[in-house]
């Protein structure tokens, strides 16, 4: 991962010459009443992967349609490698993975493949790309006939079919076994280490966690939070373990060194926080045997961007 | 595993070669239907069979020489209109409108394809419906340039209503609503049933319809030996603009 580097590229704000692949500035996307975007800012660098995630209704993908083109926004600007996303200039430069459908039912994958291939001047090899994504199998087969994670392998792949510049992907591995979300993922290094500006959107944490040099929070259509996986789970380490329910923390903060942190959640399971390190460690095994607890799946973590994910759009389901 | 070299070359292809592509590949989908040959091939063809054959209608004259200019334009507006109008709704609905849109492939080059599309399949349908009817004792008259300008001005206004239905109704509306059409057209517009059997009252509102003027035009040159078919151009010119006029704007691609 390259912390550094994409840090470096957010600092430049974009005014850098050439800098960002993707630059939008207080989006705002309304329908009817709804606001779905509200007042979202964010720099993509080139030859990066971003990754962006957030709840579902958080505007993940009226943000990245707006980029792609399909639709206008209400007030802010985007510009997508330094041009409007409107241009028509621009169809070429990009790749798009709608989050589905796109294909005709009846179209073979093959032959779908190549039909797009033809709308592009130094197109990838559909044989090729189909073989790189397991499908060469299918290729006779109707686009209504694959399996879910073979439809989204064919989109994935036409999507880079052009050889494009920046690739816009809409939850590609949604629905996918593990072996066709390695496969995706394989792809997906591969265009970064080729230089190409990938923009996806995932429910995955670990998927984020493992291809993004930046990841996007956005929650209620604004950014709350963004950084490289590292920034953003930080270098805090928690202490876990399981205890019987109702311990009273208070006597055991009470205890620990001052600015650390204690938790009870779920019942049963408890999260220090703090300079967790073995002063900590010890300090809490004996303040549980002294209360008599005995304390079970003891272990030092790093966060998990789950754990930042949840902390920041909350917990209730919507 | 296979690796490739993503490294970024991008660029449009040539317009006629992207054009080329969508077209091939809307024909092959038009020829694999099985419903849309139904509706392009099987009907007109067992139309064109059964009433010149059979003694169903009396046209004072030669059955299968009224009969095939009328067939010819049902074979026209199958394809223009209903075909088209039936794919376009649900490429629309399946999101394929919306992905074409994100490649170099303009919207303008999209109906330019899908335009040559519907002009190949109706001269695979021009051939196979003049060949039966030629075994059938068929002899057409007429010069064949006012059977091509009545095909490709009759293409554009059934074209016209069809993206029309398609752009702005939802996919089951437009299958339903397009095989409606199709279905009352055929049996109002003169196709096989003369319009001279209609009340005098309606025959000219019947002559108003986009196929009742393309069966008129069309017979008139190819039974009757007529000359410039102006009045049926006419009406099918006024078809084609205000339909097209009104489908590029009401046309949502998604």
């Amino acid at each position: 991962m390259r912390a550094g580097d994409n840090a470096s590229t957010r600092a430049s704000d974009g005014r850098a010459p050439g800098g960002a692949a993707v630059e939008i500035r207080g989006l705002v996307k309304r329908y009817g009443r709804t606001t779905a975007v509200d007042g979202l800012t964010l720099t993509c660098g080139t030859g990066e992967v971003t990754a962006i995630l957030g709840p579902n209704g958080a505007g993940k993908t009226s943000t990245i349609e707006i980029c792609e083109g399909f639709r206008r926004p209400d007030a802010g600007t985007v510009r997508v490698l330094g041009m409007d996303p409107a241009d028509p200039a621009l169809k070429p430069r990009l790749g798009v993975m709608l989050q589905a459908g796109g294909v005709p039912p009846a179209a073979r994958a093959g032959e779908w493949l190549r039909v797009v291939s033809r709308f592009y001047a130094h197109p990838l090899d559909p044989e090729a790309l189909l073989d790189l994504l397991g499908l060469t199998d299918h290729a006779r087969t109707p686009y209504r006939r694959l399996s879910g994670g073979q439809q989204q392998r064919l989109s994935l792949a036409a999507a880079v079919i052009g050889r494009p510049e920046l690739v816009f992907l809409d939850e590609p591995t949604a629905g996918l076994d593990p072996q066709a979300r390695h496969a995706c993922w394989d792809v997906v290094t591969g265009l970064r280490e080729a230089g190409v500006s990938v923009v996806l959107t995932t429910h995955h944490m670990d998927e984020a966690e493992k291809l993004s040099d930046l990841v996007v929070v956005i929650d209620h259509g604004r950014v709350v939070a963004e950084g490289s996986p590292q920034e953003l789970t930080g270098a805090e380490r928690q202490l876990r373990f399981r205890a019987r329910p109702g311990l009273n923390l208070d006597e055991l903060l009470g205890a620990l060194p001052p600015g650390s942190a204690a938790k009870e959640s779920p019942s049963g399971r408890y999260i220090i926080e703090g300079q967790v390190g073995p002063q900590l460690l010890a300090t809490v095994t004996a303040w549980c045997a002294t209360e008599g607890v005995t304390t079970e799946d003891l272990s030092i973590e790093r966060r998990t961007l789950e754990d930042v994910f949840l902390e920041l759009t909350g917990r209730e389901l919507r | 595993m296979t690796t490739l070299d993503f490294t970024p070359r991008p660029g449009a292809a040539p317009l006629p070669r992207m054009i080329l592509a969508q077209a091939g590949a809307e024909v092959r989908a038009m020829l694999r239907n099985g419903e849309q040959l139904l509706l392009t091939m099987i009907i007109p063809i067992l139309l064109l069979v059964g009433f010149s054959q059979a003694p169903l209608i009396d046209v004072g004259g030669s059955r299968i020489g009224f009969v095939t200019p009328g067939i010819l334009s049902l074979a026209v507006m199958s394809t223009a209109f209903t075909g088209q109008a039936i794919a376009t709704g649900f490429e629309r609905r399946y999101g394929v409108l919306k992905r074409l849109g994100a490649t170099p492939l303009s919207r303008a080059g999209l109906l330019l394809a899908k335009t040559a599309a519907v002009i190949a399949v109706e001269l695979v349908q021009v051939v196979v419906i003049g060949a039966v009817a030629l075994v059938l004792g068929w002899s057409p008259h007429g010069n064949p340039v006012w059977v091509v300008l009545l095909i490709l001005l009759g293409t554009a206004a059934f074209s016209g209503i069809g993206l029309l239905m398609a752009g702005t109704l939802r996919a089951e509306a437009t299958l339903a609503g397009a095989n409606l059409v199709y279905l009352v057209l055929l049996g109002l517009g003169g196709v096989v049933f003369p319009l001279t059997k209609f009340p005098a009252a309606v025959q000219p509102v019947l002559g108003l319809l986009p196929i009742t003027a393309l069966t008129d035009g069309m017979r008139s040159v190819l039974a009757a030996g007529a000359g410039f078919p102006g009045g049926p151009l006419l009406v099918l010119a006024c078809w084609a603009a205000v339909s097209l006029g009104v489908a590029s704007r009401t046309f949502r691609w998604e």
